[in-house]
């Protein structure tokens, strides 16, 4: 067997860390139950065990688990939380033999990963899975380079612990320098089984949420605002049955977040040296969380996004959501940082420390305030300007800039076509993206519970709870693939698809109609297309479209940042281009887990 | 035969009408919103426009089963929207200090999302014995995001009266400002004919202590001696319940409840000695598993 357990020399520096103890004294009690990652890679502790070469064996199976003070079984890759990262050299060909000792099928898929459809590894669209007893090997050759990751493609396996990272070196040399990296790999844990946790939402959509709005609340807001103004807040998500506190589906009440494995109390540290600088390797590997990440007293320099180099730029703070990468450069002048990534609705946390000895550590900041979503969440335009109650908090930012930069084009149809003309110089009428919003006739059934007529366009709003919070955090706008997009060509052809759902029956989908009630999305073999996502609703979805890239666009179509996973805001209309050169069936989806099993999927036919 | 079909379509409209005034509150809702913006918009429900976008229009023939690279070795990719779920609610389970007997108000629902089987089931036990129930079977039709039309049997149990059969149809849902409403009409044997309605609402003083305002009415088509239920209106129950949520799924409740016969099922109480308005006063439990 030629894996290797990170015994390459260059590997050195992750070998020397010794994390001193694991929260509560609990290492080991029982060799078989993983307390977090470090537990078991015994010699490497603090970080998961790194495998290399052109042949790589792993194995699914079982392991009990024990975050919370009660053991669990969980589905893992080679016995560990997080699965062994794997390093991999661009222009390799490599095999990957993955044996199922599960009971039931699994599978595993290469996130962000350009490959044959047949390696993609979704089961029921590119294989049949692998099934209990088995091996599959995927063979592939490794078209690029940067972070990505691996996870189980079957049921709720990611969520019970099939992930890891997998990063690919640069066949030339690194454009980004760093005197040490870490893989930063965010996840989230829940005791309960996610089936059930699944039905209990499909029960009652808000069982997990407990920052809801409350009377004495309301009472506070009379005081402070006055009754007029408390109505008010309150009126359209009254009226229209929504809720103002819907950041999350599954809250801390039920979820424990990981850093590479480590809960909070577990306290995930890398050491580094003084004057070092380091390169951090984001992976959101979470099921159903978005983390906003900062390192307090850190500025971070974010030089890859979704493994594509990108323009560095600097920030304090970004918000990731499942799927998504980002790596950043950080150059640490104390001695001891808390990496912290509280989750998008406040219930709790992931962190870890960066430190120089083992016995430092930095000081945990508090989660911030629970923010309601506002307006402009719900409706796109339409709200600006008209609901001071909720818009108060949020003027002044970019978010008033964006609403105010696209608000004309959005009302007015004749300069909107005005708009369009000026911008089509070229001739080709598909220079911009269309601005007409355009529903699916199934999106006016049982299935969907909103509609946002005029969608924002703009891609410098952080998102609900990052606005003015004094910090300058990461938007999309920011984003600028480095050595441009290869692929310059303009599309030929424009599709549009909404995001939609129904949070009172627990129901996602494209266009109002479930995976199963759905045709595919056929794209012409190598034919440069447009894809125009808009959001109707009011939460937050990484879209994740397998097998091509992903070149999001700006509302003037100029292209930005090529990624694999797209987090498409509340009431929010993006597009990208996409190429499709590889032939076959391809998932695309949701990547918050429960909305992609509830059905927020499509199927993608490349012929 | 004609005065029962007559009934029928009297308890269907009777449905239709409370569906259609929420209905057009909803509409009223929406064309304040539009006013607002200065546009034409309506962001909930509606009617697609006819040139509405065709959701399979990019699909260029293909099925998930059939078209070029469709998955041939095995069962295609299912996801939970096309998995069955359940559920069994106990919305009021409780004990009644003034009647001495135990409530019981369970839901249970198995089905797909827009497509459920739902049995109600509600009754008194005293002394152990069953005193009343009646137990609704439907099937459950989600015609909207937030409304379920529901079709099905009825049939009640009264120790010291008269089994009923009905049948049932009834709109069960959320209206606008979260008022949770439950409506049927049931039509029976010999003309008989009901509607029941039921709205609840929850204030949350904490995130886990909820106040819980409830009412019912229930009418009838005409007299029903048997059972000493007059035509009309016949009854109301205003209730407060307080619970304490130990998880959403348990959550120990006190609470006071108004209730009220009118009309000739006041006379009946009269007669039997009781008083047509009573308070009173509930300890219980309500689940969900």
């Amino acid at each position: 067997m030629r894996v290797k357990e990170s015994l390459q020399p260059t590997l050195m520096p992750r070998r020397r860390f010794v994390q001193g103890l694991i929260a509560g004294g609990v290492l080991a009690a029982c060799p078989s139950i993983i307390y977090a990652a470090s537990s078991i890679t015994t010699g490497n502790a603090g970080n998961v065990t790194e495998l290399s070469g052109n042949v790589i064996d792993l194995v699914i199976g079982e392991s009990l688990v024990n975050f919370t003070g009660v053991v669990r079984t969980a589905t893992t890759i080679n016995g560990s939380i997080p699965a062994p990262t794997l390093r991999l050299k661009e222009g390799d060909d490599v095999t990957i033999r993955v044996t199922n000792n599960l009971k039931v099928p699994s599978s595993i898929h290469w996130h962000g990963i350009i490959l044959p459809y047949q390696m993609d590894g979704v089961p029921g669209i590119s294989f049949k899975g692998i099934m209990p007893g088995d091996t599959f090997v995927y063979k592939f050759k490794l078209q690029q380079s940067g972070t990505y990751w691996y996870h189980s493609h079957s049921g709720f396996q990611e969520m019970t612990g099939m992930y890891g990272a997998l990063i690919i070196e640069p066949r030339e040399q690194d454009i980004i320098s760093a005197d040490n990296e870490f893989v930063i790999q965010l996840s989230d844990w829940t005791d309960e089984n996610p089936m059930d946790v699944f039905r209990k939402l499909k029960v009652q959509g808000d069982t997990y949420n407990f920052n809801q709005p409350t009377v004495p609340e309301f009472f506070d807001d009379v005081a402070s605002s006055g009754v007029a103004n408390a109505l008010q807040r309150r009126e359209m998500w009254n009226k229209m049955r929504m809720n103002p506190t819907d950041l999350a589906d599954l809250s801390a009440s039920t979820m424990t977040f990981l850093m590479n494995g480590s809960t909070p109390m577990a306290n995930w540290r890398g050491l580094f040296k003084r004057g070092e600088k380091l390169r951090l390797r984001f992976i959101n590997g979470s099921s159903n969380s978005f983390f906003d990440v900062r390192i307090p007293e850190l500025k971070l320099t974010v030089v890859e996004a979704d493994g594509q180099n990108v323009e560095p730029v600097t920030v304090d703070e970004f918000r990731f959501g499942p799927g998504e990468t980002y790596d950043v450069i950080v150059e640490p002048k104390n001695d001891a940082y808390t990496i912290f990534a509280q989750s998008m609705d406040r219930s709790g946390y992931a962190k870890g420390t960066l430190s120089v000895t083992t016995s430092l550590d930095a000081p945990v900041p508090a989660l911030d305030p629970v923010e309601w979503l506002t307006m402009t969440d719900m409706m796109g335009n339409m709200s600006h300007g008209n609901e001071h109650g909720s818009m108060s908090g949020m003027s002044g930012n970019a978010m008033e800039k964006g609403a105010m930069k696209h608000g004309g084009m959005a009302m007015d149809h004749s300069a909107m076509s005005m708009d369009h003309s000026m911008h089509n110089m070229s001739g080709n009428p598909l220079a911009v993206p269309s601005n007409e919003v355009r529903h699916a006739k199934t999106e006016y059934g049982a299935s969907v519970d909103m509609r946002v007529d005029m969608p924002r366009t703009n891609l410098d709003d952080p998102g609900i709870g990052l606005r003015n919070n004094g910090r300058r955090v990461l938007t999309l706008a920011d984003l600028r693939s480095l050595d441009g997009i290869a692929d310059h060509q303009e599309p030929e052809a424009e599709i549009e698809l909404h995001l939609t759902g129904n949070m009172e029956r627990y129901s996602w989908s494209f266009d109002g109609l479930e995976f199963g009630k759905s045709t595919p999305v056929h794209m012409k073999h190598n034919q440069r297309l447009r894809v125009i996502l808009q959001n109707d609703t009011m939460m937050t979805h990484p879209m994740h479209l397998h097998g091509m890239w992903s070149d999001l666009e700006n509302d003037q179509g100029e292209v930005m940042v090529r990624r694999h996973t797209i987090p498409v805001q509340p009431a929010q209309r993006i597009s990208f281009l996409t190429t499709p050169h590889d032939v076959g069936r391809w998932a695309w989806h949701c990547h918050l887990l429960f909305h992609m099993d509830a059905g927020m999927f499509r199927e993608v036919v490349v012929s | 035969m004609y005065h029962e079909k007559k009934i029928l379509v009297n308890a269907l409209n009777t449905v239709f009408f409370v569906g259609l005034s929420l209905a057009s509150q909803h509409t009223l809702a929406e064309s304040n919103m539009a006013k607002m913006s200065g546009n034409e918009m309506q962001a909930q429900g509606g009617d697609a426009p006819k040139n509405a976008r065709d959701p399979h229009a990019y699909s260029a023939g293909t099925t998930l089963t059939q078209g070029p690279y469709a998955f041939k070795g095995g069962e295609r990719l299912t996801l939970a929207d096309e998995h069955r779920f359940y559920a069994l609610l106990g919305d009021r389970f409780e004990y009644n200090e003034q009647t001495d007997a135990a409530v019981f108000d369970l839901q249970a629902w198995y089905g797909t999302t827009f497509n459920r089987l739902v049995i109600k089931s509600e009754g008194d036990i005293s002394d152990g014995k069953l005193e009343e129930n009646q137990t609704d079977i439907l099937w459950g039709h989600a015609i909207s995001a937030y409304w379920d039309a529901q079709v099905g049997i009825r049939s009640d149990y009264a120790k010291d009266g008269k089994n009923r059969q009905w049948l049932a149809v009834g709109l069960q849902g959320l209206a606008p400002y979260w008022f949770e409403l439950d409506m049927t009409a049931y039509l029976g044997e010999k003309g008989y004919s009901a509607f029941t309605l039921e709205a609840e609402y929850e204030l949350l003083l904490t995130q886990k202590l909820i106040v819980q305002p409830r009412a019912e009415i229930t009418l009838y088509g005409k007299d029903d001696e048997e059972n000493e239920l007059g035509s009309g209106l016949s009854s109301s129950a205003i209730g407060l319940r307080l619970r304490y949520e130990f998880t959403c799924q348990f959550a120990p409740y006190v609470g006071v409840e108004w209730k009220n016969s009118y009309g000739q099922t006041a006379d009946y109480a009269r007669l039997r000695g009781e008083r047509s308005n009573q308070t009173e006063f509930v300890t219980g439990v309500k689940f969900w598993f």
